[in-house]
């Protein structure tokens, strides 16, 4: 089910700048100023970030619709803000 | 009366340097300890020790500076608040294990009832030498499975489903094996490069990967005078009972092919690893 026309984000955060546990604290605010089922666009380093936050959100209810390369080492993550 | 120290030492007291003081060691499964176990040992250490407790490498507590004529008393203390005395000496040690996947979010294997299984089965029962088993969780590994004589380590037979999958994106990434590659509408993985770590799984967003607990086994990893990293000889396996009967059948190689006082590895090395790689096999396909 191949999910090609993607909504464009309500809003946008970018975590390059900072480590864990700030990245996914930075996530959680910029989605805590979100309705259920609005999009953040999260901007994320590759490594550890791109590994893990797209799981974390997973875990934390929201829904991860896609990971893409910005081809500068960077990625973007669009992410559907689940149910509270 | 002639201190029978070899008799002491079945039932956890280590001799101290200090005379007559006796460290006892106390018997934990998979690093847990109730609440009322622990106010047991609080009152044991206080009435018979110094008041304080020695935790040890392997999740193992001790109660130092108790005395030989105490021995007795301190027993019956502990047994009626459920707190057993441990072992030493040449037999099967402490069931290590790390919470697993019931409490941590990697875990890809139950591992507390599985420790449980194993103490039940295996604990105290003697050997050439000591024998250590070790429960993983996953491949992070918190719990070192190949430094213990028999290591357990939880992983994920993976399966992909075309229905759910979105293409995103995410398990190529989660994946650090790079086994996986996503394309516009298609998701390949290589199963020569996949460790089973459970990622792709736990990371996609639509349970698109699917995964059944399995078990990689690891054999003669040793961590002390000799440092050796115990190695795998058979496949993961979904089969808790092939685990089992391998887990049975890696014992009896030990009684039957080790010398008193050797470690299992040297066992092992001694008669060959074949050996012991056709035996496990053995085990595994008549689970
Ligand atoms: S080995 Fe895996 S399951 Fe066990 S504690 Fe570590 S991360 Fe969790
Ligand atoms: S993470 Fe899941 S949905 Fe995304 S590409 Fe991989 S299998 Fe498909
Ligand atoms: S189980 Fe781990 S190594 Fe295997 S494909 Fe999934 S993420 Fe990669």
């Amino acid at each position: 089910m191949p999910n090609k026309t993607l909504p464009p984000p309500d809003s946008t955060v970018d975590i390059t700048e900072v480590v864990c546990p700030v990245t996914f604290v930075k996530v959680k605010v910029a989605l805590d100023d979100l309705e259920p089922g609005q999009i953040l666009s999260v901007r994320l380093n590759d490594g550890e970030p791109v590994e893990n936050v797209p799981r974390s959100l997973k875990d934390e209810g929201h829904r991860v619709l896609k990971l893409s390369a910005n081809g500068d080492g960077t990625y973007n993550l669009l992410v559907e803000k689940g149910q509270e | 009366m002639a201190t029978d120290y070899k008799a002491l030492k079945n039932g956890g007291f280590m001799r101290q340097k200090q005379k007559d003081r006796f460290s006892l060691r106390l018997k934990v499964v998979g690093g847990q300890l109730t609440a009322e176990q622990l106010r047991t040992v609080t009152e044991a250490a206080e009435t018979y020790g110094q008041g304080y407790v020695h935790l040890t490498s392997r999740q193992g507590l001790e109660i130092p500076f108790v005395k030989l004529a105490d021995v007795e008393n301190i027993r019956q203390v502990l047994a009626k608040g459920g707190v057993e005395t441990g072992v030493c000496g040449p037999r099967v040690r402490t069931v290590t294990a790390c919470q697993g996947s019931d409490i941590c979010p990697s875990g890809c294997i139950e591992t507390m009832t599985l420790a449980r299984t194993l103490s039940d089965r295996y604990y105290g029962r003697q050997l050439p030498h000591k024998f250590k088993f070790g429960i993983t969780g996953c491949q992070n590994n918190c719990l070192k499975a190949e430094e213990n004589d028999m290591g357990i380590k939880g992983g994920l037979i993976i399966h992909w489903l075309a229905e759910p999958c979105t293409f995103c994106g995410v398990c190529a990434k989660a994946c650090r094996e790079k086994a996986i590659v996503v394309t516009e509408d298609k998701v390949e993985v290589d199963r020569a490069k996949c460790n089973h770590c459970g990622r792709c799984v736990k990371s996609c967003p639509t349970e698109a990967w699917q995964g059944q607990p399995g078990y990689l086994l690891s054999f003669g990893g040793l961590f002390g005078n000799k440092i050796e990293r115990g190695l795998e000889l058979t496949p993961i396996t979904g089969d808790l009972n092939a685990v089992l009967k391998v887990s049975d059948a890696t014992l009896d190689f030990f009684s039957t092919y080790g010398r008193a006082g050797e470690r299992f590895r040297f066992s092992i090395e001694r008669t060959g690893w074949e050996t012991l790689a056709q035996t496990v096999k053995e085990a595994a396909a008549n689970a």
